[in-house]
């Protein structure tokens, strides 16, 4: 039971990072498969609506069965690390951000989102739509447009050194910090 | 169904390392885009130092699949700026809406975050409408 009780905890940045980047070599040398979570959102679109879209005109079960798979292990491992082991205390946040979190409104710091925001009740409300439905709607359009999302182009792009994949990472920050900081204050 | 397995248990190991490093939580995320912390930067950077290792490593002993194939990693054309910028972009406006990138989305919900079955279905919406209108974007 100790064992337990030490996975339990959280792990430090010092072992899950590496224990991330290390997903890359298994996945290619399981299959010679490369390490990018949103190339599923496109087999699932492929596999259950592609209309006429030629995008969407590819075998995928031979290209993304083994992704699929992949990401019903990561619900999965949600399920495990988010029940089995879950760690009974508030995450330990920066005292900043709290304290800046706290100034738009947010009080509920218990769980791995605010409660006060992503909530069932709060989905058709002005905020709701636009942090859950315009932002889930941008992280698929984006991702694919871009041609990956953080673990395709932040983790494997840049460890291949590939110069689009930095470009992309750019992107991905001056995003989030125009999000963060222009955009945050109105919708709060 | 045989050589899925182990896909299912790297994406399990992922799921679970997604949850207790923290990386699926909304203020990580929030603490990443507002400098508070080193936490979420020495994840990603050892993340790539690791991957990047293991790279060199394949690439120089020419290390075999588990098929017996040549491991390739095809390379994104880096010519297309444009897609990378302002689909990057897009991207990172979404990543601090919801707090989350695809691989969090789906470790959440397996977590019991139910909620998060509405960036998901938005993120299926978004990938669809790419692909409906990619023909007239610039790439």
């Amino acid at each position: 039971m100790e064992l337990i009780e030490f996975l339990r905890q959280p792990w430090p940045w010092y072992v899950a990072g590496p224990l991330i980047g290390l997903i890359v070599p298994i996945l290619l040398i399981a299959g010679g498969k490369l390490f990018g979570v949103s190339a599923n959102l496109r087999h699932a679109c492929a596999a259950c609506v592609p209309g006429d879209i030629e995008f969407f005109k590819y075998d995928w079960k031979k290209s993304g069965k083994w992704n699929l798979v992949f990401v019903a292990g990561t619900i999965l491992g949600g399920f495990i690390g988010g029940w089995l082991l879950s760690n009974p205390d508030p995450i330990n946040i920066s005292a900043q951000t709290i304290t800046d979190l706290k100034a738009l409104g947010i009080s509920d710091f218990s769980g791995m989102l605010p409660s006060d925001v992503f909530n069932w009740e709060n989905v058709a409300s002005t905020q709701g739509i636009i942090l859950m439905i315009v932002g889930g709607f941008l992280v698929g359009f984006g991702a694919r447009y871009a041609g990956g999302c953080t673990s395709g182009h932040a983790i494997t792009g840049l460890a291949d050194l590939q110069l689009a994949s930095l470009l992309a990472v750019i992107g991905f920050f001056a995003g989030g910090l125009f999000i963060t900081y222009v955009i945050y204050p109105f919708i709060f | 169904m045989k050589n899925y397995i182990k896909y299912l248990l790297a994406g399990i190991f992922f799921g679970i390392v997604l949850i207790k490093s923290e990386v699926v939580s909304w203020f990580r995320i929030q603490e990443m885009f507002r400098f508070d912390s080193f936490h979420m930067y020495g994840i990603i950077g050892l993340g790539v130092v690791v991957a990047m290792i293991s790279i060199q490593i394949i690439k120089r002993k020419n290390i075999k699949d588990m098929e017996g194939n040549a491991i390739t990693i095809p390379p994104k054309d880096p010519k297309q700026v444009t897609r990378y910028l302002i689909g990057g972009t897009l991207f990172g406006f979404g990543w601090a809406l919801t707090g989350a990138c695809p691989g969090p989305l789906f470790s959440l919900a397996g977590a019991g975050y139910s909620i998060m079955i509405v960036p998901i279905l938005s993120a299926l919406a978004g990938t669809w409408v790419y692909g409906k209108i990619r023909p007239s974007l610039p790439h």
